[in-house]
Protein backbone atom coordinates (compact mmCIF):
# COMPACT_ATOMS: atom_id res chain seq x y z
CA UNK A 1 0.00 0.00 0.00
CA UNK A 2 1.26 3.46 -0.83
CA UNK A 3 1.94 5.41 2.31
CA UNK A 4 0.80 8.84 1.19
CA UNK A 5 -2.46 10.45 0.06
CA UNK A 6 -2.48 13.97 -1.32
CA UNK A 7 -5.75 15.79 -1.87
CA UNK A 8 -6.01 18.91 -3.97
CA UNK A 9 -9.17 20.45 -2.59
CA UNK A 10 -10.47 22.87 -5.20
CA UNK A 11 -14.16 22.76 -4.19
CA UNK A 12 -15.79 24.59 -1.31
CA UNK A 13 -19.21 22.98 -1.40
CA UNK A 14 -20.27 20.94 1.61
CA UNK A 15 -20.77 17.69 -0.33
CA UNK A 16 -17.20 17.74 -1.63
CA UNK A 17 -15.72 19.01 1.63
CA UNK A 18 -17.41 16.04 3.33
CA UNK A 19 -16.08 13.60 0.76
CA UNK A 20 -12.56 14.97 1.12
CA UNK A 21 -12.67 14.96 4.93
CA UNK A 22 -13.98 11.39 5.14
CA UNK A 23 -11.36 10.13 2.67
CA UNK A 24 -8.68 11.94 4.65
CA UNK A 25 -9.92 10.30 7.86
CA UNK A 26 -9.92 6.80 6.38
CA UNK A 27 -6.44 7.27 4.94
CA UNK A 28 -5.11 8.69 8.21
CA UNK A 29 -6.62 5.80 10.16
CA UNK A 30 -4.91 3.34 7.81
CA UNK A 31 -1.58 4.94 8.59
CA UNK A 32 -1.12 7.05 5.48
CA UNK A 33 0.38 10.49 5.60
CA UNK A 34 -2.31 12.86 4.31
CA UNK A 35 -1.58 16.25 2.80
CA UNK A 36 -4.41 18.54 1.73
CA UNK A 37 -3.77 21.48 -0.57
CA UNK A 38 -6.52 24.11 -0.42
CA UNK A 39 -6.96 26.10 -3.55
CA UNK A 40 -9.66 28.42 -4.94
CA UNK A 41 -13.10 27.50 -3.54
CA UNK A 42 -11.59 24.87 -1.32
CA UNK A 43 -9.56 27.56 0.39
CA UNK A 44 -12.58 29.89 0.60
CA UNK A 45 -14.34 27.17 2.60
CA UNK A 46 -11.54 27.31 5.19
CA UNK A 47 -11.85 31.03 5.93
CA UNK A 48 -12.33 31.36 9.67
CA UNK A 49 -15.88 30.38 10.74
CA UNK A 50 -17.09 30.06 7.13
CA UNK A 51 -18.00 26.38 7.78
CA UNK A 52 -20.62 27.45 10.33
CA UNK A 53 -22.77 29.03 7.65
CA UNK A 54 -21.61 27.08 4.60
CA UNK A 55 -24.55 25.20 3.10
CA UNK A 56 -23.37 25.46 -0.49
CA UNK A 57 -23.84 22.34 -2.61
CA UNK A 58 -22.23 21.48 -5.94
CA UNK A 59 -24.22 23.03 -8.78
CA UNK A 60 -24.24 19.66 -10.60
CA UNK A 61 -26.25 18.11 -7.79
CA UNK A 62 -28.75 20.81 -6.78
CA UNK A 63 -31.58 18.33 -7.50
CA UNK A 64 -30.52 16.57 -4.32
CA UNK A 65 -30.03 19.65 -2.15
CA UNK A 66 -33.24 19.38 -0.11
CA UNK A 67 -32.82 15.63 0.41
CA UNK A 68 -29.20 15.96 1.52
CA UNK A 69 -29.95 18.82 3.89
CA UNK A 70 -32.76 17.02 5.69
CA UNK A 71 -30.87 13.69 5.81
CA UNK A 72 -27.81 15.34 7.36
CA UNK A 73 -29.92 17.12 9.93
CA UNK A 74 -31.99 14.06 10.75
CA UNK A 75 -28.94 11.85 11.31
CA UNK A 76 -26.90 14.60 12.96
CA UNK A 77 -23.93 13.91 10.71
CA UNK A 78 -20.81 15.57 12.13
CA UNK A 79 -19.57 18.55 10.14
CA UNK A 80 -16.71 18.04 7.69
CA UNK A 81 -14.76 20.43 9.90
CA UNK A 82 -15.14 18.08 12.89
CA UNK A 83 -14.32 15.05 10.73
CA UNK A 84 -11.04 16.68 9.69
CA UNK A 85 -10.15 17.39 13.28
CA UNK A 86 -10.82 13.72 14.09
CA UNK A 87 -8.54 12.73 11.22
CA UNK A 88 -5.77 14.91 12.65
CA UNK A 89 -6.25 13.22 16.02
CA UNK A 90 -5.77 9.67 14.71
CA UNK A 91 -3.10 10.18 12.10
CA UNK A 92 -0.74 12.42 10.22
CA UNK A 93 -2.86 15.01 8.41
CA UNK A 94 -1.58 18.37 7.24
CA UNK A 95 -3.57 21.12 5.60
CA UNK A 96 -1.90 23.75 3.46
CA UNK A 97 -3.20 26.90 1.82
CA UNK A 98 -2.32 27.65 -1.79
CA UNK A 99 -0.13 30.75 -1.93
CA UNK A 100 -1.54 31.91 -5.24
CA UNK A 101 -5.17 31.82 -4.00
CA UNK A 102 -4.14 33.60 -0.79
CA UNK A 103 -2.61 36.42 -2.84
CA UNK A 104 -5.51 36.55 -5.29
CA UNK A 105 -8.11 37.03 -2.56
CA UNK A 106 -5.84 38.99 -0.23
CA UNK A 107 -6.03 36.37 2.55
CA UNK A 108 -3.63 35.89 5.45
CA UNK A 109 -2.99 32.64 7.34
CA UNK A 110 -4.58 34.05 10.51
CA UNK A 111 -7.84 34.59 8.60
CA UNK A 112 -8.14 30.85 8.02
CA UNK A 113 -9.29 28.05 10.31
CA UNK A 114 -6.47 27.15 12.73
CA UNK A 115 -6.27 23.60 11.30
CA UNK A 116 -4.56 25.15 8.24
CA UNK A 117 -0.93 25.13 9.27
CA UNK A 118 0.98 26.78 6.45
CA UNK A 119 0.93 28.49 3.08
CA UNK A 120 2.77 26.69 0.31
CA UNK A 121 3.18 26.97 -3.46
CA UNK A 122 2.10 24.50 -6.09
CA UNK A 123 5.62 23.23 -6.73
CA UNK A 124 6.09 22.55 -3.04
CA UNK A 125 2.86 20.58 -2.92
CA UNK A 126 3.67 18.57 -6.05
CA UNK A 127 6.99 17.67 -4.53
CA UNK A 128 5.25 16.67 -1.28
CA UNK A 129 2.81 14.47 -3.23
CA UNK A 130 5.59 12.70 -5.12
CA UNK A 131 5.40 8.91 -4.89
CA UNK A 132 1.88 8.75 -3.40
CA UNK A 133 -1.72 8.90 -4.58
CA UNK A 134 -3.18 12.28 -5.50
CA UNK A 135 -6.85 13.23 -5.71
CA UNK A 136 -8.38 16.38 -7.17
CA UNK A 137 -11.70 17.16 -5.52
CA UNK B 1 -15.93 -14.71 22.85
CA UNK B 2 -17.88 -15.55 26.00
CA UNK B 3 -14.79 -15.62 28.19
CA UNK B 4 -13.36 -12.33 26.92
CA UNK B 5 -13.41 -9.50 29.44
CA UNK B 6 -14.15 -6.18 27.81
CA UNK B 7 -12.22 -3.29 29.33
CA UNK B 8 -14.26 -0.59 27.66
CA UNK B 9 -17.15 -0.48 25.24
CA UNK B 10 -18.49 2.31 23.07
CA UNK B 11 -21.99 2.33 21.65
CA UNK B 12 -21.58 4.04 18.28
CA UNK B 13 -24.95 3.00 16.86
CA UNK B 14 -26.35 5.66 14.59
CA UNK B 15 -22.91 7.10 13.88
CA UNK B 16 -21.97 6.98 10.20
CA UNK B 17 -18.75 5.79 8.59
CA UNK B 18 -16.04 6.42 9.71
CA UNK B 19 -17.46 7.38 13.15
CA UNK B 20 -17.50 3.90 14.79
CA UNK B 21 -13.95 3.19 13.61
CA UNK B 22 -12.83 6.53 15.05
CA UNK B 23 -14.44 5.64 18.39
CA UNK B 24 -12.54 2.35 18.41
CA UNK B 25 -9.23 4.01 17.49
CA UNK B 26 -9.64 6.52 20.33
CA UNK B 27 -10.25 3.76 22.87
CA UNK B 28 -7.37 1.59 21.67
CA UNK B 29 -4.97 4.54 21.61
CA UNK B 30 -5.91 5.52 25.13
CA UNK B 31 -5.72 1.97 26.49
CA UNK B 32 -3.09 -0.45 27.77
CA UNK B 33 -1.58 -3.41 25.91
CA UNK B 34 -3.67 -6.53 26.50
CA UNK B 35 -6.92 -4.67 27.15
CA UNK B 36 -9.99 -5.52 25.05
CA UNK B 37 -12.14 -2.83 23.51
CA UNK B 38 -15.56 -3.15 21.96
CA UNK B 39 -17.54 -0.90 19.69
CA UNK B 40 -21.16 -1.40 18.69
CA UNK B 41 -21.77 -0.18 15.17
CA UNK B 42 -24.77 -0.02 12.86
CA UNK B 43 -22.59 1.20 9.99
CA UNK B 44 -22.38 -1.53 7.32
CA UNK B 45 -18.86 -0.36 6.38
CA UNK B 46 -17.52 -1.32 9.82
CA UNK B 47 -17.55 -5.04 8.94
CA UNK B 48 -14.70 -4.49 6.51
CA UNK B 49 -13.19 -1.28 7.91
CA UNK B 50 -12.61 -2.39 11.48
CA UNK B 51 -10.74 -5.65 10.70
CA UNK B 52 -8.70 -3.77 8.04
CA UNK B 53 -7.67 -1.10 10.53
CA UNK B 54 -6.88 -3.64 13.25
CA UNK B 55 -4.62 -5.59 10.87
CA UNK B 56 -2.89 -2.45 9.66
CA UNK B 57 -2.39 -1.07 13.15
CA UNK B 58 -1.06 -4.43 14.39
CA UNK B 59 -3.68 -5.25 17.02
CA UNK B 60 -5.72 -8.44 17.42
CA UNK B 61 -9.23 -8.74 16.01
CA UNK B 62 -11.22 -11.03 18.29
CA UNK B 63 -14.34 -11.09 16.13
CA UNK B 64 -17.82 -9.65 15.92
CA UNK B 65 -21.25 -10.65 17.20
CA UNK B 66 -24.79 -9.33 16.88
CA UNK B 67 -25.64 -6.83 19.63
CA UNK B 68 -28.43 -4.34 20.25
CA UNK B 69 -29.75 -4.75 16.72
CA UNK B 70 -26.29 -3.96 15.34
CA UNK B 71 -22.83 -5.57 15.53
CA UNK B 72 -20.29 -5.58 18.35
CA UNK B 73 -16.62 -5.67 17.32
CA UNK B 74 -13.93 -6.77 19.77
CA UNK B 75 -10.28 -5.84 19.56
CA UNK B 76 -7.34 -6.56 21.84
CA UNK B 77 -4.64 -3.89 21.98
CA UNK B 78 -1.45 -5.72 21.05
CA UNK B 79 1.22 -3.02 21.23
Amino acid sequence: MQDKLSIILFSGTVDKLMAASILATGAAAMGKEVNIFLTFWGLMGFRKDDWKTNNRLSADFTDYAAMVGSAMQQHQVPSWRQTLEDAMEVGSVHIYACGMTMDLFGLKLEQLEPIVTDVIGVAGFVSMADGGQTLFI
Amino acid sequence: MDNVVITKESDARGSFCPGPLMELIRMVKGGQVGEVFAVISSDAGSQKDIPAWVAKAGHEFLGSEPAEGAMRFLVRKAK
